[in-house]
């Protein structure tokens, strides 16, 4: 197989398929916690849940006094990635051949710093991972897999753009393959929170709100 | 597998729900919960880290309840959890939790994490892994009727003292009146000042109320060890003695617990809604006062602070009353940095005072609110809980800090209050 045809599979096919694996495997996902249901509270509310859940979503991505420095990696290559998977030329053209739908990009050169800090932010995340008691006890395969999943559309992603490598089409195939890996595994690993924390959130501020506590 | 793990694991079964699912789907193991917790701030030791304890019930979630988790079942890759694993983690769902919530404030994915430690304790109560002295409370809670071992005739003798320094009748089984006013075995058997204090206060504001022979205890070691069955009987106790007496309030006293147990699970354990509402006493008091039948007089220069009961405050909502009622009064009063939702617990609450095994590890971890105080310089804590009452007078002995002076939010209030009759007036004496 040329790079050329790795290329054409890769974000032919192998994305579609990566997209309905990631689509059905999130179904199943929130469908776990969902169908789990939960019992009517049967106190006395002091308030309403809707409203405090709803801004628990919201409010809870503020760090809470004091920690945002254990926040600061995270923040960085959560914005990071995000910015770089929406803001960045190319991946616009993607969305406007498969959804029709474009926005204005961001300047390449903008876009190749914020790729340069996410790569660093994660790594600095990694590296807390085998640096800190709480973190090195509380990390799993998983967790370094998911790490890993993350890293690599990024790394290679700056690799294409840079043209690092000696052939540009393979290395633009292997940036694809690294993103339909990212999907399909997605729904499998904690990488899932990318959903499930607005459940969480949700829970965690109705059930205050319900007992009138600020959160 | 033996049957103590097998009883383990389907009660963490039965716990988990929706919420629950949707908590260990979100945890991407940050670790920030560790900084909310006094436990491993004090000792920097990192099995301390609040989701850490909730590992075994993680285990149970992926492998019965998702996708992935069935798969590795079937491929028989999942761990079993062990007799072993159930006697390491009984330390660390009991003796270094106090259930007080500071975590579930602090998860970025808004993981409710106090709550699953409680739920955890159903399974580790189920399995017989709960500390010593928590079983005792419980069983004492059901046979004697207290877990402290106060029986009606120790009330009945607290009653008497009441009546002597109030000058006044403390009424006991009155039926028909608004409230039945609660204790906590601690209020009864040491803080007894609280039961001359209140019926001042309610003679002063007119408030119809009485004590109960059959439901006086408002204590509830069942929430504490994590068995509902438990909970749910000393809750129905309650309800049987407030539906004798017709009341349309039930009063939650000055004890943390006993609030969350009362207030906020006792319907659903009996599985049905009060024929009654619930109110703290602080809660009580504050309402008074916006009605202007708390009249307080006099003015107190002392510095001084007040301690937020974990249960009251972050777990219960009631946070500004106790600020409203001490700002009455009190000229000096001063916060701790960390306060209201964000106050630090006092280091026995949730059974740990009841746990002696515990004991060390809650003496060692009182150097955060010894931190705290150090801080601010004050010559009095106030406070609403009588379990904190008992931890910070413990702890402040401990570190030579004694001259500080513990006392309960009501019957400091009760200090100031005006009084109508001459017979009320003449208790100081």
């Amino acid at each position: 197989m040329s790079s050329l045809e790795l290329l054409t599979w890769a974000r032919g096919p192998a994305l579609q398929a990566a997209l309905v694996i990631f689509i059905i495997g999130m179904l199943i996902r929130v469908l776990e916690i969902l169908l789990l249901g939960r019992k009517t509270d049967l106190t006395r509310a002091r308030a309403g849940q809707m409203g405090p859940g709803l801004r628990t979503i919201f409010s809870r991505s503020l760090p809470v006094s004091g920690t945002w420095k254990q926040h600061l990696s995270g923040y960085l290559w959560h914005i990071g990635f995000i910015v770089v998977l929406l803001f960045y030329a190319p991946h616009i053209q993607l969305f406007k051949q498969g959804f029709n739908i474009a926005w204005p990009a961001l300047p390449t050169s903008l876009i190749d710093i914020i790729t340069i800090v996410t790569m660093a932010a994660l790594v600095f995340s990694l590296s807390l991972r085998f640096t800190d008691p709480v973190r090195r006890m509380l990390s799993t395969v998983g967790d370094y897999f998911s790490w890993l999943v993350t890293f690599l559309p990024v790394a290679t992603g700056y690799m294409a753009f840079h043209n690092v490598g000696p052939d540009y089409t393979l290395v633009l195939a292997l940036h694809i393959m690294s993103v339909n890996l990212l999907l399909v595994v997605f729904p499998f690993t904690k990488l899932s929170h990318a959903i499930t924390f607005l459940f969480s959130r949700w829970y965690n501020g109705a059930n205050a709100g319900r007992k009138g506590v600020r959160v | 597998m033996s049957e103590s793990v097998d009883r383990a694991v389907n009660a963490m079964k039965e716990q988990i729900d929706a919420p629950i699912a949707s908590y260990f789907s979100s945890c991407v193991h940050c670790g920030i919960c560790a900084d909310a917790c006094l436990f491993y701030t004090e000792t920097g030791d990192p099995q301390y880290t609040p989701i850490h304890k909730l590992d075994l019930m993680k285990r149970v979630w992926e492998r019965e309840y998702t996708f992935a988790g069935r798969i590795k079942k079937w491929l028989g890759l999942s761990r079993n959890i062990t007799e072993n694993d159930l006697t390491k983690w009984e330390t660390l769902v009991y003796d270094s939790c106090t259930l007080c919530g500071r975590c579930s404030l602090y998860c970025p994915v808004g993981n409710d994490i106090v709550t699953m430690v409680r739920k955890m304790r159903e399974a580790m109560a189920a399995s017989g892994h709960a500390p010593e002295g928590l079983q005792q409370a419980s069983k004492r809670a059901i046979e004697i009727g207290s877990p402290m071992g106060v029986t009606l005739k120790t009330l009945e003798a607290q009653i008497k003292h009441a009546e002597k320094e109030a000058g006044m009748e403390v009424p006991l089984d009155k039926q028909g009146v608004d409230y039945l006013m609660l204790l906590s075995s601690a209020e009864i058997a040491q803080f007894n000042e609280i039961i001359p204090a209140v019926t001042r206060i309610f003679h002063e504001a007119g408030v119809s109320w009485t004590l109960s022979s059959e439901a006086f205890e408002g204590t509830n070691s069942g929430i504490q060890i994590g068995s509902s069955d438990i909970a749910a009987e000393l809750i129905q106790r309650i309800v049987d003695g407030a539906q004798k007496l017709k009341v349309k309030y039930v009063i939650s006293p000055e004890c943390g617990h006993a609030y969350t147990a009362l207030r906020w699970e006792g319907p659903n354990l009996i599985g049905k809604p009060y024929p009654f509402e619930v109110v703290h006493i602080i809660e009580l008091l504050d309402q008074l006062r916006t009605q202007g039948k708390l009249k307080l007089e006099g003015k107190d220069e002392t510095r001084q602070t007040f301690h937020d009961p974990c249960q009251m405050v972050r777990r219960g909502g009631v946070m500004e009353q106790p600020r409203n009622l001490m700002n009455m009064v009190a000229t000096d009063f001063v916060e701790m940095t960390e306060h209201s939702l964000m106050g630090w617990c006092c280091g026995g609450g949730g059974g740990v005072s009841a746990n002696e095994r515990a004991e060390p590890l809650r003496r060692k971890v009182f150097s955060k609110k010894r931190e705290q105080l150090e801080e601010i310089g004050v010559e009095r804590i106030v406070t609403a809980c009588s379990n904190c009452r008992n931890m910070l007078e413990e702890g402040l002995e401990d570190n030579n800090m004694d001259e500080i002076e513990v006392v309960g939010l009501s019957e400091w209030l009760a200090e100031y209050l005006v009084t109508s009759s001459p017979r009320a007036a003449g208790d100081d004496s």
